[in-house]
């Protein structure tokens, strides 16, 4: 019970937090998860992540499946997926209505300026602290180049997730797999 | 029904869309062609408005439309069809991963894996980046917010807070 109510209440904090999709999401995951509570390592975080991205739906809603599940089997990935979505849910039943006025009022894009600024540099600090649990050894950081280049050229996450994914598959089944 | 209309329809997006939010606008336009309940130039909006407001944009997506279509209960149900293919499919995969976690080869696989799912985070911040950083003072004020970041330790969501403060004063 205890666990569901602390799932409960992260990832409904993370919801309310939560600007700019599924990688802004990571820095506040790494902090509760891995950082306050240990539930986590570096390592299981990146795989939620590597799930996450390969499968459909939203990413920052898979990963937030995932760590309920982990911790606390269905009943936690319902607790922890409907916990994050509730917040932004509720904020966009209020503004329907007002949409345009609100996003034209220039303190709301003032405020959201100084958020994306954060949440760029959040990014930054949340690659820089996971580096060594994903990137061990030169080729993993010439598959991070590789990635990382296919995706600001414009190929979807999903054929670069694919690509990988089936290219390790044949090369390990190859070498029998050592 | 609109209510099952609205379920299905998202429940469709959620089992198609895969690699993350940008990835259902697509989709969200056929819908609007199809069904009317927001018009292409709302969903222009929308991305605008999702980028200011918390969540993920296929989650304030779908409750917009079903908000639209058939009220607060409209949009709680078009959120829960969007959500729904993938949590089916996740706890099938953590599951599957839990009785496997020494299956070696998954490991293995997943191993190699780490290092693009990284790349695919740092794209996510390049991109919010891109759109964004413009002048050479905004880089600059990213880099000197980074430099906090990363030597001043407080919890993430005080930093996004401070953002909005910055924001208000200084933008």
């Amino acid at each position: 019970m205890k666990s569901l109510w602390e799932l409960a209440i992260i990832f409904f904090r993370i919801g309310c937090f939560m600007f700019g999709g599924g990688s802004a999401m990571l820095p506040l995951l790494e902090e509760e998860l891995v950082v306050r509570r240990q539930w986590l390592n570096r390592e299981q975080l990146m795989d939620y992540y590597t799930i996450g991205q390969s499968t459909p739906g939203i990413i920052a809603v898979n990963v937030a499946t995932f760590t309920g599940y982990t911790k606390a089997g269905i009943k936690g990935a319902l607790v922890a997926t409907l916990a994050l979505v509730l917040a932004p849910m509720c904020v966009i039943l209020c503004l329907a209505n007002v949409l345009t006025y609100y996003m034209e009022n220039p303190y709301v894009m003032r405020a959201f300026t100084g958020i994306r600024i954060v949440v760029i540099a959040l990014i930054a600090e949340a690659v820089c602290r996971l580096w060594n649990a994903a990137v061990k050894n030169k080729t993993d950081i010439l598959f991070f180049l590789i990635a990382f280049g296919l995706a600001v050229g414009g190929v979807s996450v999903i054929m670069i997730m694919l690509l990988f994914v089936a290219g390790n598959v044949l090369y390990f089944w190859r070498r029998g797999w050592k | 029904m609109i209510y099952i209309t609205l379920f299905w329809e998202f429940f469709k997006i959620g089992a198609l869309a895969v690699g993350g939010g940008l990835v259902t606008v697509p989709f969200l336009y056929d819908l609007s062609a199809l069904h009317g309940w927001f018009s292409p130039q709302e969903l222009t909006d929308m991305i605008a408005v999702s980028e200011s407001t918390p969540g993920p944009i296929g989650v304030n997506m779908a409750t917009f439309a079903g908000f639209r279509a058939a009220g607060i209960s409209g949009g709680i149900i078009a959120t829960l069809g969007l959500l729904t293919p993938s949590f089916l499919i996740i706890l099938f995969l953590a599951r599957y991963l839990k009785t496997h976690a020494h299956d070696f080869k998954f490991a293995l696989v997943l191993k190699n894996i780490r290092p693009v799912s990284m790349a695919l985070i740092a794209f996510g911040g390049f991109f919010i980046a891109k759109a964004l950083v413009h002048t050479w003072e905004t880089g600059a004020v990213a880099g000197i917010v980074f430099l906090f970041i990363h030597f001043v330790k407080i919890h993430p969501i005080l930093y996004i807070c401070l953002g909005v403060i910055g924001g208000l004063l200084l933008a």
